[in-house]
């Protein structure tokens, strides 16, 4: 098709869209005049808020509803109203730090595995994210191949992760076949509470590093060459302008990925679900899976529980987003000066 | 505008065809252990042949679906039209009452009323759908590993000890990795601890404490798994009650024995074939009896369904004495139909083995307790059941001693009794 076809098509394409807006447009300048600026700013806001109102805000209200009753019922109105009774059965243990010591004994070991979890899984996020994403930002050979391969993973369903590494870690698994095949004795790397807690971390990185990689090489392909050459001029050690240079500059990027990777982290579900099942014993249970089982799984189910360790749940991820609204502010703040 | 008024009446019409469509829609949620699924998908064809105007949609999904999503979906008043479950007694407020709904409640309660009382609530006298399958909890011996090993099989009479000391045997001498498994579940550890005299009902109808004989069983199958008779892939491999079988492993020959039950027939007919030998042993003695747990899955109508004459048809069908002959021949399984269990079965193989087991399973039924019968039609069975199973997997994964186990137990189904409000 010659030049003057395809800008034929173009203008049939835009038909319907001059179409609309020769309609909207005079009753949008009426209702201009009519609310002013802000006004039909709220007019275009109004329809995402009332999504996010049904789709966020309404089930967070009807969950801390939830965890304001008791019984085995799902339906909200034939539960009965037992006041703060579920977050005080999640307090009380004679000794925080002994989930033993606990009622809902639990709940407070797969806070404690959170609490780990995340201080791990996070810290090794990052490292390894940052690390990736400075290879990649190299002059290397096939860059863009190994771009892709890091970033493949963050294709998968979680699921479909959580089975390919069920598959090599279990008894009859790749990695066993291969020890095997090398003369050493197979081992149950998921029945060891040890290397069931570092599956669930390897895993985890290995499933979203991708993601958090590609946000840091945008932040690194966004620092202007000239600062390194600079810099290089002046003799300045790799290593050094990786501290001066880099990683300031790099900041932003860097504050996003940590918010993000705390989030999920505390979120953790799918892929260990589907790994470990929690096990063995409690060792890889998680918050989520709690309120999962508790609310969906167990027999009898409580609904009220599972939905004030997610409001408990909630609270911190509240204080996470805080945070980081708090630390992009001095950021900004830190930039003016 | 005639053209657009034309255009919105094809539309309006449209709609409501495919809304008449729907109303003729029986939609069934079923899990299979076995070949079950495409037997009854042979059988709701033909039906369909017959009643053009019932179109039936059988949804295969997971045991664990069953388990964990339906009953979501029934609270939320919402669900399919016909499901196929095993947690009958707790979930009986949701179940349809088809006795104005069929054409012969006689029929019914003539010959599935035996089990009609697991899957109604308590008091009524409600037809709310018959038994798939009658199951009943018991063991299997990979034959062909004994025979290798020369250790010969414990007879009819042997203890759970006794199983315990030819299984490990076996499996040192075949060099496989598991001598025995049971089902990560509740309901297969029960038939052991009541052979050991337990007793989980108090007097006032609700869960009794764990008792001497609970404890005497747990404490000896903790042992086990934390020595590596028993699987440990199994028990510790998991948090919470999720389900897990140990069938794969005994299909691939790296179980010496398994206790399971009689729904894994057709299950190792099919897939082990002639890999190797293997008999069903019945249920291990304990102290005080031999007895396995009776269950099964039943075919229930759900009582928010937008079809319920149609519904009733396809059960009516379904129950049919030549269907449910039929669906049991060819699937292996058990009927609960009381008047086929009289004229007796032809089941459709020529696994010898299989028909073997089948008969070990039928004789086994002499041997149930009066509680294991009691079991099924008990609203807090599985209330029981989850909380053993949380517990024991913890204290075989060296989380907790057996002691704590069981004060957990019994404080994890006192909490269940107070949230249910009963």
């Amino acid at each position: 098709m010659d030049e003057s076809g395809r800008s034929g098509l173009g203008q049939i394409a835009m038909m319907p869209i001059h179409f609309l807006m020769g309609v909207l447009d005079a009753p949008l300048r009426w209702l201009q005049r009519a609310t002013g600026i802000n006004g039909m700013a709220a007019f275009f806001l109004l329809p995402n808020m009332m999504i996010f109102g049904v789709f966020v805000l309404l089930p967070f209200f009807i969950n801390f509803a939830y965890s304001m009753t008791g019984g085995t019922a799902l339906f909200l109105p034939d539960r009965s109203f037992v006041g703060a009774d579920q977050y005080a059965r999640l307090f009380d243990c004679g000794s925080y730090i002994d989930p033993g010591s606990c009622a809902e004994d639990t709940f407070w070991t797969a806070v404690r595995n959170t609490g780990w979890f995340v201080v791990l899984q996070v810290t090794l996020m990052i490292l390894v994210s940052l690390v990736t994403a400075l290879i990649l930002n190299r002059e290397l050979m096939a860059r863009s191949f190994w771009r892709a391969v890091f970033f493949f993973p963050v294709l998968l369903s979680p699921v479909v992760v959580g089975l390919i590494w069920k598959w090599i870690l279990q008894r009859q698994g790749l990695l066993n076949f291969g020890l095997y095949s090398l003369g050493f004795d197979p081992y149950v790397w998921l029945n060891d509470r040890n290397w069931s807690f570092a599956a669930t971390i390897g895993v985890s990185i290995w499933a979203h590093m991708g993601f958090y990689t590609l946000i840091l090489l945008a932040g690194l392909q966004a620092i202007p060459k000239d600062l390194y050459e600079a810099a290089e001029m002046d003799g300045t050690r790799p290593a050094r302008a990786f501290w001066r240079i880099t990683l300031p500059l790099l900041m932003p990027n860097l504050l996003v990925v940590v918010v993000l990777v705390l989030i999920r982290a505390v979120q953790i579900f799918d892929e260990v679900y589907v790994l470990t099942g929690g096990g063995p014993g409690t060792s890889t249970l998680y918050l989520t899976q709690y309120i999962y089982e508790t609310g969906f799984a167990a027999q009898l189910r409580n609904p009220g529980l599972a939905a004030a360790a997610s409001i408990l749940m909630g609270a911190v991820l509240v204080v996470l987003t805080l945070l980081q609204l708090g630390l992009g502010r001095s950021e900004k703040k830190g930039g003016r000066k | 505008m005639t053209k657009t008024k034309t255009i919105l009446a094809a539309l309006a019409v449209g709609l409501l065809a495919s809304t008449s469509a729907l109303a003729g829609d029986v939609r069934i949620m079923w899990y299979s252990d076995g070949v079950e699924g495409e037997v009854l998908k042979d059988l709701l064809d033909r039906f369909m042949k017959e009643n053009p105007g019932i179109n039936v949609i059988l949804d295969n999904v997971s045991y664990s679906v069953v388990r964990e999503q339906l009953p979501v979906q029934l609270e939320a008043g919402d669900g399919p039209d016909i499901a196929r479950v095993t947690n009958l007694k707790a979930q009986s407020q949701h179940w349809l009452d088809l006795r104005p709904l069929v054409a012969d409640a006689a029929y019914w309660d003539e010959n599935f009323g035996a089990q009609a009382d697991w899957m109604r609530p308590d008091g009524s006298n409600q037809i709310s759908g018959f038994m798939t399958q009658i199951t009943l909890t018991g063991g299997f011996a990979n034959k062909t590993l004994f025979d290798q090993a020369g250790v010969a099989i414990p007879g009819k009479d042997a203890t759970w000890d006794d199983w315990a000391k030819a299984a490990s045997e076996v499996a040192q001498n075949q060099q496989v990795p598991f001598a025995m498994a049971l089902d990560r579940s509740g309901h297969r550890l029960t038939g052991p601890v009541l052979s050991f005299g337990a007793n989980f009902i108090g007097a006032d109808a609700k869960p009794a404490p764990l008792d001497q004989g609970s404890k005497d069983f747990l404490t000896k199958f903790i042992g086990w798994i934390e020595d590596g008779t028993m699987s440990k892939d199994v028990w510790v491999s998991a948090a919470g009650s999720t389900y897990r079988a140990a069938a794969d492993d005994f299909i691939n020959g790296q179980l010496v024995y398994y206790y399971s039950g009689s729904w894994q027939v057709p299950n190792f007919s099919t897939k082990i074939g002639s890999n190797f030998d293997w008999v069903a042993t019945g249920s291990p003695c304990g102290s005080v009896n031999c007895t396995g747990m009776p269950g099964g899955a039943g075919l229930v109508a759900i009582k928010y369904t937008k079809n319920p004459k149609e519904v009733a048809k396809v059960m009516d069908y379904l129950a049919r004495e030549d269907i449910v002959k039929e669906f049991s021949e060819r699937t292996l399984f058990l009927p609960a139909h009381k008047g086929l269990l009289a004229k007796g079965l032809d089941f459709k193989t020529d696994d010898a083995q299989a028909k073997e087991a089948l008969n070990v399973f039928v004789s086994s039924t002499g041997s149930l307790s009066e509680l294991a019968q009691k079991l099924p039609g008990w609203f807090w069975s599985d209330t029981f059941y989850g909380a053993m199973v949380t517990r024991v997997s913890q204290a075989a994964a060296g989380e907790m001693s057996a002691d704590e186990a069981f004060s957990r137990i019994d404080a994890d189904i006192a909490a269940k009794v107070k949230d249910s409000g009963l």
